[in-house]
């Protein structure tokens, strides 16, 4: 499984890439889109809506389940990545090209995890 | 008494035995004895003979009309005898909801068949499997376009009363708020409507031919709607859409309707049939089963019950709707209506309604009911006199007529199909003729 | 399988109606663009069509149904005859209340078996299934609420044992959903449920039996909580069939309950529906009832709207043709006839439950009530075989596999309803199918996760369906654009 070092992940199994200290991308990790399966669609938020640390934002759906998508940081949304409602599979096959979705103007976010972190994260909660 | 238990007594015993209990009061030890039953008034069980005579001295209590010129929701139309014969077939009667794709190939086929043909109907470009009926599938179409920001909801004072109380009572539930727009000369009032719409109405619904029989400029309401950035639902008789715009070309976002009038019996209300269409993003967001087209492990076609992640079994509190159960077999009775029908056959019938029921408005005319609103009209209009409507629907109903509805003492909305003959126009024309007389 | 729209072909026809005998007017309103298009079929060959597809549906007739939680009982064919009397099926709604006394009798009729066997005081047919039931509950319960000027009481309880349908139908109720998590014995945790309980509860929505197939030995306690917060409760009659005629849910302490008449009172399932559920309530809330009800007038029944009504749930009075096959099934079982279904519905689990539980890990060993849930969980673990594989195996059988992944408090479950329509006989071979696919879960694996092999058709891929849906027949003429 792969978990880039640039970037950082919360324990709900998010990833977000800082674009600068204000604006970050928020996506899936490779971890949680394989414990998911097959993804077949995501509700996105829509521009300009407010996401808070811990609060769902979006969610993701495969065949026969409904996950909820947990925000790391506190902001605005920015963009969504319209590209995923025709394509969801890019969220199992590229899970960190299909960012979900950018969040400007943060105030605040949540404790992250290195890419090592996580893995020990997620390996322990496996347990 | 009857019974459908294929285990005798003796072999009831010895079940009990092989499974730990000594009988079957054991079985039940987990009952507290405080809610156990102790007498059950019930009558004593009959013999199948015994419950068919008996149902049958019931329902000989109901009286038939020969000939119906009531609609006004439910529609008295000619039903083939092909529909009957096919949704007879026990293997359809009695399945559950296909959830099992492999052994529900039929029933799924024939779903997505279904929602092909309501596709075609309404223009639109996907239909749910069914809802309950043509109320209930006004009522979730106006939910269905609610969201965070839009919690209003406009419906038109032409639409069948018992859609507005339906829609109402949902709202009541989900706490979206109703406004009803009055209509004017039997047609939506178009001002009153830009007066009312505004940037928190989620949707506007209307009815096509609405509930008078008028023919509204649906077009027209749709682009006020959408001027105010609402969805514009259209609840259209689906045998009127064999020849008018359909509600696609007049640019509605969700089309829904009673579909009783194909293939579906008066039955006293029911079951009857709600079917619901919806364009672009609005599928993702309709109630209920959706069957979609895919391939098997051989790479043959197949069917499945699709997006069901949108229903309340994997969504649980956050799913739009509760549907499960819908009127499937009801979707299959308009099936095989519309296949024995075809695209002439429904295009006559439409033209067939329409023509009886202005010859009927017009020999009314001549026996004294004028007609209220000067609008075009497809299978139903209103009509006036000075005459009170009890006398006159009296009157028929002595000659085994079942005469318009009554929308008060002096109006009645009257309703015409294919079934109705020349002959028992006049006829009824001539009764109204002689009550003036008397 | 051909596609209605793929056979026949320009120019075959029905020929239904007859020509026009009136002057024909054409409307001046704009007429439809779009070309129809609908099959193009001679009668015989949509016979042969629903035929063909009719052999690809596996229903009660064909054989062994056991899944759980929807009581796919024998569907009478008396019924059915009953429901196609000429006298029901031609009746329109809005006739005069003179002319449809028998309807009128029949809902009336059907009201009071119903109540007799719910312990309830009145009942409406408007709902036209369990989820519609849910759904107007709740709003009595709303109404009866709003009308003390209680109107801080927002919650409704739901255990996480639930059909997913309750919490739905709360939300779009109006409520909030609190779910309480199931104790380990499967059943409502009391002490969760009263620190759950408040000023903010609306009610509670409880399945008794629940969905593991349990009495819950603390009934009267779980009510009298509720009550005692001032909240109603609501029974949720899905798993009636396991005590009708035995208990009743007005004795138990609940207020407002639905049935599922296309369940418990062998009315088919037809597909998917049309199926009815009607709901009953005690007499403090009769008057919040929605629609008209049959009420005694001087010259026979009439129809009369509750003083309080919530409105309507569906226009007219409900798919009153499935109250007409429930109550022709009641009439027949009668007295004896209704505790004796129940007695066997138990029975017949419980036989079943017996000879699987030394192979299938039961998800609750005790006795169960109408229906029991496997987990198979350990074989998911050791061979891969997960509860899937065994629906799918099962098919193989010719049998109806259990419903998959309910409730979701267990793992890989398999939740079995024999009902009592079957015999002794059938269930012998259940349990021997049951057996061998374990076994073969064991020994060859890999077939049963290819299975089914003998079905029309092989496992779909329902991935693409979702990701890229096609929900209708592209015609060729459109497919060319």
């Amino acid at each position: 499984m792969n978990h880039p070092t640039d970037l950082l992940y919360s324990k709900s199994h998010e990833w977000v890439k800082f674009l600068d200290e204000n604006t970050a991308l928020v996506g899936l990790t490779d971890y949680a889109q394989d414990a998911l399966g097959d993804l077949v669609f995501v509700n996105l938020p829509e521009e300009g809506d407010e996401v808070t640390v811990g609060e769902s934002f979006a969610d993701v759906e495969s065949v026969k389940a409904v996950s909820d998508v947990y925000s790391p940081v506190t902001g605005m949304v920015a963009e969504v990545n319209e590209e995923l409602l025709d394509a969801p599979e890019k969220m199992n096959e590229a899970p960190y090209d299909a960012w979900l979705v950018r969040v400007e103007n943060i105030t605040e976010k949540q404790e992250l995890l290195t890419a090592e972190e996580y893995i020990r994260f997620y390996e322990s909660e496996g347990e | 008494m009857g019974s459908f238990l294929p285990n005798s007594w003796q072999e009831q015993q010895r079940m009990l035995k092989e499974a730990g209990y000594d009988n079957f009061d054991a079985l039940f030890a987990q009952i507290p004895e405080e809610v156990r039953v102790k007498s059950l008034h019930l009558p004593e069980g009959m013999s199948e003979l015994e419950a068919s005579a008996c149902m049958e001295e019931i329902a000989e209590k109901n009286r038939r009309f020969r000939h119906i010129f009531r609609g006004a929701g439910a529609y008295s139309h000619y039903i083939p005898a092909i529909v009957k014969s096919v949704v007879s077939k026990e293997e359809f009667v009695t399945a559950y909801t296909p959830y099992q794709a492999e052994i529900s190939q039929g029933l799924l086929q024939s779903i997505f068949e279904y929602q092909t043909m309501i596709c075609q109907l309404t223009g639109m470009e996907a239909s749910n499997a069914s809802v309950y009926d043509g109320a209930c599938a006004a009522a979730e179409a106006a939910a269905m376009c609610r969201d965070r920001k839009k919690n209003k909801v406009c419906i038109s004072g032409a639409v069948n009363p018992q859609v507005i109380q339906t829609v109402k009572t949902y709202c009541f539930g989900n706490n979206m708020e109703l406004t009803v727009i009055p209509d004017k000369n039997g047609i939506t009032d178009t001002e009153a409507l830009r007066r009312e719409i505004s940037g928190e109405t989620a949707c506007f619904l209307m009815q096509y031919p609405n509930f008078y029989g008028n023919i509204e400029d649906a077009r027209l309401l749709g682009e006020i709607t959408h001027e105010a950035g609402a969805k514009f639902i259209m609840s259209c008789n689906p045998i009127a859409l064999a020849i008018l715009e359909t509600p696609g070309e007049c640019g509605a976002d969700v089309a829904v309707g009673e579909g009783q009038p194909l293939g579906l019996g008066l039955s006293f209300g029911g079951p009857y049939l709600g079917f619901m269409a919806a364009k672009g993003q609005m599928v993702r967001k309709m109630p209920g089963r959706i069957v979609g087209e895919t391939k098997d492990a051989d790479g043959s076609r197949a069917f499945v019950l699709t997006l069901q992640a949108r229903e309340q079994h994997i969504r649980r509190e956050k799913a739009g709707s509760n549907i499960c159960s819908n009127q499937a077999l009801c979707a299959l009775t308009a099936s095989v209506y519309l296949a024995a029908m075809g695209a002439e056959g429904l295009t006559q019938a439409a033209k067939l309604c329409s023509s009886k029921a202005h010859y009927l408005q017009k020999v009314l005319e001549e026996a004294g009911l004028s007609l209220k609103y000067p609008q075009p009209f497809f299978h139903e209009f209103v009509t006036v006199s000075d005459l009170p409507s009890e006398r006159i629907l009296g009157a028929l109903e002595a000659k085994g007529i079942l005469g318009g509805l009554p929308l008060s003492s002096r109006e009645i909305l009257w309703c015409a199909t294919e079934k109705n003959t020349k002959d028992e126009m006049d006829q009824a024309a001539q009764i109204v003729k002689e009550v003036r007389k008397q | 399988m051909k596609l209605i729209f793929e056979r026949g072909g320009q120019g075959q026809r029905c020929t239904i109606l007859p020509e026009c005998d009136v002057p024909e007017v054409s409307l001046e309103t704009p007429g439809r663009r779009e070309k129809l298009r609908l099959p193009q079929v001679c009668e015989n060959e949509i016979s042969r069509h629903y035929t063909e597809l009719a052999k690809q549906v596996y229903g009660v007739n064909h054989g062994f149904y056991p899944l759980g939680s929807c009581t796919m009982k024998y569907n009478p064919k008396i019924d059915e005859a009953t429901a196609a009397l000429p006298q029901f099926t031609e009746i329109h709604p809005l006739q005069p209340v003179e002319t449809v006394q028998g309807c009128l009798e029949v809902l009336d009729k059907a009201r009071n078996l119903l109540c007799e066997i719910t312990g309830m005081d009145d009942m409406t047919f408007q709902p036209a299934a369990g989820a519609h039931g849910e759904f107007t509950g709740l709003l009595l319960i709303k109404a009866y609420h709003e009308s003390r000027k209680d109107a801080g009481r927002k919650k409704i309880i739901v255990p996480d044992s639930a059909h997913g349908t309750n919490p739905a139908s709360a939300v779009m109720a109006g409520f909030q959903v609190v779910n309480i998590p199931s104790g380990k014995d499967g059943c409502v945790d009391l002490e969760k449920l009263r620190e759950a309980v408040g000023e903010d509860t609306a009610g509670l929505m409880l399945t008794n039996p629940n969905t593991v197939g349990l009495f819950d030995k603390n009934i009267l306690e779980i009510t009298s909580i509720v009550h005692e917060a001032g909240g109603l409760t609501y029974y949720d009659g899905a798993n009636l069939n396991a005590v009708m005629g035995i208990a009743r849910p007005g004795d138990m302490g609940f207020d407002v309950v639905h049935l599922n008449l296309h369940k418990t009172f062998a009315a088919p399932h037809g597909g998917g529906g049309p199926g009815s559920g009607p709901v009953g309530c005690k007499s403090f809330l009769k008057e919040f009832l929605p629609g008209l009800q049959p009420q005694p007038g001087e010259t026979g029944l009439t129809l009369q709207a509750p003083s309080q009504s919530i409105g309507s749930v569906k226009a007219f009075y409900g798919n009153f043709l499935v109250v007409v096959k429930s109550l022709t099934y009641l009439l027949m079982l009668g007295r004896e006839g209704v505790p004796q279904a129940a007695q066997n519905a138990v029975l017949n689990a419980n036989y079943m439950m017996q000879k699987l539980k030394d192979l299938y890990p039961m998800a609750y060993p005790q006795p169960c009530m109408h229906e029991f849930v496997i987990s198979a969980e350990r074989l998911k673990r050791e061979k891969g075989v997960a509860a899937v594989d065994i629906a799918k195996a099962l098919q193989d059988y010719g049998i109806h596999p259990p419903t998959m992944y309910f409730p979701l408090i267990v793992h890989e479950a398999l939740m079995v309803e024999p009902t009592e329509t079957e015999s002794r006989e059938t269930l012998d071979q259940a349990i021997e199918a049951f057996r061998e696919i374990w076994e073969r879960g064991q020994r060859e694996p890999q077939e049963i996760l290819s299975s089914p092999h003998h079905s029309g058709i092989k496992r779909p891929d329902e991935v693409q369906a979702a990701r890229k849906p096609v929900l209708r027949y592209n015609f060729p003429e459109t497919k060319a654009q």
